[in-house]
């Protein structure tokens, strides 16, 4: 225990890092889900289609591979290192916030999706008969109850970006986990560690939890009885 | 295309084998998984607070904490609580355990904990009369779980368990970590050597891509089959 103690400093810069990508990388993703759920309802099939493979490739491959792509395999190619992008792309940080804002980004776009999908017809027909325009519909009705209906699976995936942020100490990165490899492969403890680190994580796992059902409870108004 | 020749020349061959590592792997943990799910399902619903708490404490710690700090944890601490077993008996050497068995057991961990919210969810939805009705035909408890409940939540489960299943063959990604030579670990060693990682590493999404799409489809069909009602 004294030496986690004493590690507390390297601990808390670690924190930090992984509050950072975690942050950086889930408002950047939500932007991107909400671009590519309504890209979704397109009528024009290769849009449409364009944001469904999108979807698909980021969901049915593993983070790891999609970080060491951008990672690794992009500055393998020699026009990428000789543009403006290699100032960004030859730093681990934004490579991570790139691959983790794409990843999530794919998650949020099918749960922004599914929510638009529970909006009740009748609200819709109702829409319709006051003479609205669909561009209204949709801005009026459509994405503001579908994004509240879609609050409660977003959290989820608030909490898996959180997790998923434990991939960046691949890249070079000392985020929390990348501190806790370092002091286990020192200092051999690992049960200590994992204890202590692990329960970092679940502290920021419970206020999320907590900020999603404050969110939930604010925003619902609609359904009250 | 050349690295991908079969043989000395290319990878194909170790990517192939690589490929059928990550798939035991991956089912390996799964079936780890369902084992702990069937010790943690009943230990959740049960009415004892005590149990009732430990349950909730294994799927909120392999559900909350990262996957890579999981694997961490078994991939160093493993050898030494193994060697500390064996030191009681008398044995001081050095002892490595398996990467595979590690790497399993680390995921099957994980996959354990949704499967038993999956199975509770699945139990906890079934109408109270089906364990009204059985308990009145004078079943025994064990027959009637086993002819009567268990039945229905396997149907009920399906779908949440291609998701689970979708999971874990993720994250068997991050036992390349450990050293254990799945897909991951194989493209990481030919990107090396071949210093062509963008090329192996696409690759190696394909393949997962590929996995993952089949299994899809996989569970799919299950899910039609069994799907009376």
């Amino acid at each position: 225990m004294n030496l986690m103690i004493e590690k507390i400093p390297e601990l808390l810069n670690a924190t930090i890092l992984t509050i950072q990508l975690t942050l950086f990388s889930l408002i950047v993703g939500i932007f991107l889900g909400l671009f590519f759920a309504i890209l979704r309802l397109n009528k024009n099939k290769v849009v449409s289609g364009f944001s469904y493979y999108y979807s698909f490739i980021f969901r049915g491959t593993p983070l790891l591979v999609q970080l060491f792509i951008i990672y690794f395999g992009l500055a393998q190619l020699e026009f990428i290192r000789e543009s403006f992008l290699w100032t960004v792309l030859k730093k681990p940080f934004w490579c991570a916030i790139i691959a983790f804002a794409l990843n999530t980004g794919a998650y949020t776009a099918e749960i922004f999706r599914s929510g638009f999908e529970k909006v009740d017809k009748q609200l819709i027909d109702a829409a319709k008969s006051l003479g609205m325009s669909k561009y209204n519909t949709f801005y009026k009705i459509i994405l503001p109850v579908g994004l509240k209906r879609s609050i409660p699976a977003y959290g989820n995936e608030m909490i898996l970006m959180l997790k998923g942020t434990s991939l960046a100490s691949t890249v070079t990165l000392i985020d929390l986990t990348g501190a806790a490899k370092y002091i286990i492969s020192t200092h051999f403890n690992p049960v200590e560690v994992f204890i202590f680190t692990g329960s970092i994580y679940l502290f920021f796992t419970f206020l999320i939890h907590n900020f999603i059902k404050f969110i939930e409870k604010k925003t619902n108004y609609i359904y009250k009885t | 295309m050349e690295l991908l020749i079969f043989g000395d020349k290319g990878w194909g061959d170790e990517l192939f084998y690589a490929t059928l590592m990550t798939i035991s792997v991956a089912i390996t943990a799964f079936l780890i998984g369902f084992f702990f799910a069937f010790i943690f399902v009943p230990v959740k619903l049960s009415k004892n607070k005590i149990l009732k708490f430990i349950g909730n404490t294994y799927t909120t710690v392999f559900r909350g904490v990262p996957e890579l700090l999981i694997i961490y944890l078994f991939f160093f601490g493993g050898s030494g609580a193994v060697m500390y077993v064996a030191k009681i008996f008398g044995y001081n050497e050095y002892i490595e355990i398996n990467a595979f068995l590690t790497g399993a057991l680390s995921i099957g961990l994980i996959s354990g904990a949704y499967s038993t919210e999956v199975f509770r969810g699945a139990i906890l939805s079934i109408g109270s009369g089906q364990f009204e009705g059985a308990k009145s035909l004078g079943l025994k408890k064990i027959t009637y779980f086993i002819y009567v409940i268990l039945p229905q939540v396997l149907r009920l489960a399906i779908p949440n368990l291609g998701n689970v299943w979708q999971i874990t063959l993720k994250d068997t990604a991050l036992i390349s970590v450990t050293g254990l030579v799945e897909i991951m670990r194989q493209s990481y060693i030919a990107a090396g050597s071949t210093r062509n990682p963008l090329f192996f590493y696409i690759f190696a999404a394909v393949i997962y891509l590929i996995l993952t799409t089949f299994s899809l489809k996989f569970f799919n069909k299950l899910e039609r089959k069994y799907n009376f009602s």
